[in-house]
């Protein structure tokens, strides 16, 4: 063939672009857009994708045992990787089960593609077997959502959802697709731009305003940065520049919940965790600083505590990339928009060339402020010969696991917490816990699905009793794919976190908080061929999790802990930051109906 | 959040993609996170009808109506977002369809009114008239409320629609 010829049919080819069922062409343009793996349910409307799924293998699914499952595996897909977590379910019961998930994802800004399975267009409305609204009940809890009318339109509105679900702050997008969609023929055409017409995040800082935040923090005495979640989803390279711009300034580092591991726990300039369980010397520090540089954080109410006494003599500059974030809880004094990546690449660019570290006033005071803080030793607790403390499990799992260097998922109360204290992060996309929406159930799916990303990792998720139970299905999913995940059960037969603010606020009044009737945990793995372990003497605390770690598979441990422990520091409802309680600090209950109502 | 500030009205501009749901998303919003909602027009305003316009008037402090722009901002199929309360002047106007039946002194008296207001009758019978009357919200309700004595039978009102005065468009 002469290359004439090779031209003419190559162009031919463009201009005859392949006639495939809707189906195939999603799977394609799955394919096309670098999808690996998809984390799914099967069911009546997704049937004829599931057919194109059996008829190939470049992207790998994972069968969950509940839809719920599936959307917080995508998230730890995604939060373990960087890259976008797809989840494949059918319409109705598969569409709400879903719901959950892809509110979490909302919560924590995590990027899903969630494509839903759905009756025939002529069928829609007409109350059809397992139809639900899917659009509409996801409206409020995604991002942003397509009913797919015109099988053609399928490789433009599933390119457009990952560039929405990845693009700006991330988020879930769910696409719909009516069954006959998927059936139906039609041309295969990709979008070549991946640009929006109308959703362009701004994601460079305008370059005034963020020269003037670097001045403000070079002229400030008691500075702090307050770093969240936003640095993670940048990518490790804006953790590195978060590192970077902290040594050459000096200032002190604190994080939110979602943003442990952007900057190294083991360091010294790192305050720990803020917030309602945050660290006495971040809580502190925040309450007492005079320029706070917020970056990729939205000011939850479990940071600020109450929000009229938040660090109220400082200067606020908020990095963020979502305008929606700036002045929402707190008032700033000079927002930012960008994405935290860039921002810091410009603020360490803009301390180097103005040289603004020569003038910098001398931060001793304020170091010496914080060693002084730091000498309460907030986390202390103390120990037991007869009991494993929970604290002490955490403290010793870490030791035990930390040159492994290991992905932690967990569930959601006080072992989330005390996770959050006790095991320390020094790099990103290594912390995989529901922040804003707070889902127990969520760590065991999600370590399923960082597991599935790094198959030679070690994963452990820590959880409670109770948790762990509203998600066990998926020791299903662990068994099937032999997934060496951990599941580090911490034991109270309580939900701890309930149990202790009834203790606190309810005169002990410990409604419906006790695990009653709690299943055999070792039983329960083994029936389901998974290797179950059982702890309870301190002495042995150590070869248990030492036997947990080096056991080449799945390995549920039943870690019994002392069951009245309460998780300190804390700031009480209603109080400020530097109104912190300590263990042994008489707990007083909530001021007033106001300060009950946000607990 | 607490309310902190005065609570003034803003009349807002949204420029969205004419596609289904896009006012559901709007509406959404506004529920979903307790802002309020005084009026909300919408309806296709260019040739090809891609392209719809919004204008809502709403209500709060600075800091809720500075979210509420944000938070509108930020929906997917919105392309842009105009404050005509801080931009500058502008001009707004409501509609009402306003059926008064009645005879003799009344119907006459109600005629007059509606010439006085510069309503329109668009639609006459031997003892009702349909007026349509234009213009603020105010000279509405006062003319409802005169009619009211008049034989009211029924109103029918939109919301604002509102533009900047001056050459510039959003």
């Amino acid at each position: 063939m002469t290359a004439t010829e090779t031209k003419a049919r190559a162009s031919e080819a463009a201009a005859a672009p392949p006639i495939l069922s809707g189906a195939a062409m999603i799977i394609r343009a799955l394919t096309e857009l670098g999808v690996e793996v998809v984390f799914g349910y099967p069911g009546g409307a997704v049937l004829p994708i599931y057919d194109e799924i059996f008829k190939q293998d470049g992207i790998r699914h994972i069968l969950v045992r509940h839809e719920q499952a599936a959307v917080h595996a995508a998230e730890g897909y995604a939060r373990a990787t960087g890259k976008p977590g797809v989840v494949l379910v059918t319409s109705g019961p598969g569409a709400t089960n879903a719901v959950t998930g892809l509110t979490d994802a909302m919560l924590d800004s995590i990027p899903v593609v969630c494509l839903t399975g759905q009756v025939a267009r002529h069928l829609i409305g007409n109350d059809a077997f397992q139809e639900a609204d899917t659009v509409g009940i996801t409206r409020p809890c995604t991002k942003h959502n397509y009913l797919v009318k015109e099988t053609s339109d399928l490789p433009k509105i599933i390119s457009e959802a990952f560039y929405v679900a990845t693009n700006g702050r991330p988020g879930p997008v769910v696409v719909d697709l009516p069954k006959d969609v998927q059936i139906e023929k039609a041309p295969y055409v990709m979008p070549g731009q991946r640009e929006h017409r109308t959703y362009r995040p701004q994601v460079h800082c305008d370059d005034k305003a963020i020269r003037e935040a670097a001045r403000l923090l070079a002229a400030a005495e008691r500075p702090i940065i307050y770093s969240g979640g936003g640095v993670i989803n940048a990518g490790p390279e804006a953790s590195d520049l978060l590192t970077e711009f902290a040594r050459i300034t000096g200032i002190p580092v604190t994080s939110t919940l979602m943003g442990l591991g952007a900057y190294p726990a083991s360091d010294k300039q790192f305050l720990g965790m803020l917030g309602m369980h945050g660290t006495w010397e971040a809580n502190h520090a925040m309450h007492d600083c005079d320029v706070m540089l917020a970056i990729g954080a939205r000011f939850d109410d479990r940071v600020t505590g109450r929000i009229d006494a938040f660090s109220p003599g400082s200067k606020k500059i908020q990095v963020d990339i979502d305008l929606s974030s700036i002045n929402k809880n707190v008032a700033v004094d000079l927002p930012v928009i960008g994405d935290a990546c860039n921002a810091l690449a410009q603020l360490v660019a803009i301390w180097h060339e103005e040289k603004l570290g020569q003038g910098q006033p001398s931060l001793d005071t304020w170091w010496q402020q914080i060693e002084h803080w730091r000498t309460k030793d907030c986390l202390a607790y103390e120990d037991s010969t007869e009991v494993i403390m929970p604290q002490k499990s955490l403290e010793r799992l870490f030791a035990l696991v930390k040159d492994k260097d290991p992905i932690i998922s967990t569930e959601v109360g006080q072992h989330q917490m005390w996770a959050a204290q006790f095991l320390g992060f020094d790099k990103p996309n290594r912390w995989l816990t529901s922040g804003g929406l707070g889902t127990m159930g969520y760590g065991l799916p999600a370590a399923v699905g960082a597991q599935i990303a790094h198959p030679d990792r070690l994963v452990i998720d820590v959880s409670g009793e109770a948790s762990f139970q509203m998600n066990l299905q998926e020791l299903g999913t662990i068994a099937q794919y032999k997934l060496p995940v951990k599941v580090f059960i911490m034991n109270n037969e309580y939900m701890g976190m309930v149990r202790q603010w009834q203790d606190l606020t309810y005169d002990g009044r410990r409604s419906e908080s006790y695990s009653e009737t709690l299943p055999d945990f070792v039983k329960l793995a083994e029936a389901y061929g998974i290797k179950g372990m059982h702890v309870e003497d301190p002495a042995k605390l150590d070869a248990a999790i030492q036997e947990m770690i080096d056991h080449d598979g799945p390995v549920i441990m039943d870690c019994r802990v002392a069951k009245i422990e309460n998780c300190f520091p804390m700031v009480p409802a209603g109080a400020a930051h530097n109104e912190m309680l300590l263990p042994g600090d008489v707990v007083g209950k909530p001021k007033d109906d106001e300060a009950l109502a946000v607990v | 959040m607490k309310e902190i500030g005065t609570i003034a009205c803003h009349t807002i501009s949204v420029i969205v993609d004419n596609e289904a749901g896009v006012l559901a998303r709007v509406i959404g919003l506004f529920s979903g996170r307790g802002y309020n909602i005084e009026s909300l027009t919408v309806a296709a305003v260019d040739q090809t009808g891609e392209r719809s316009r919004i204008t809502i008037v709403t209500s709060g402090t600075r800091m809720v109506i500075e979210q509420i722009k944000a938070q509108l901002d930020r929906l997917v199929p919105v392309h842009k977002v105009g404050d005509l309360t801080i931009d500058g002047r502008f001009v707004s106007r409501d509609m009402a369809l306003v059926k008064v039946a009645g005879t003799g002194e009344k119907r006459v008296e109600a005629l007059r009114l509606a010439d006085t207001f510069r309503a329109r009758t668009i639609d006459a019978s031997a003892n009702s008239f349909v007026f349509e009357l234009t213009g603020s919200a105010d000279k509405l309700d006062a003319f409802v409320e005169l009619m009211s004595e008049l034989g009211l039978v029924e109103v029918a009102r939109t919301g604002a629609v509102a533009l900047a005065r001056g050459p510039g468009g959003l």
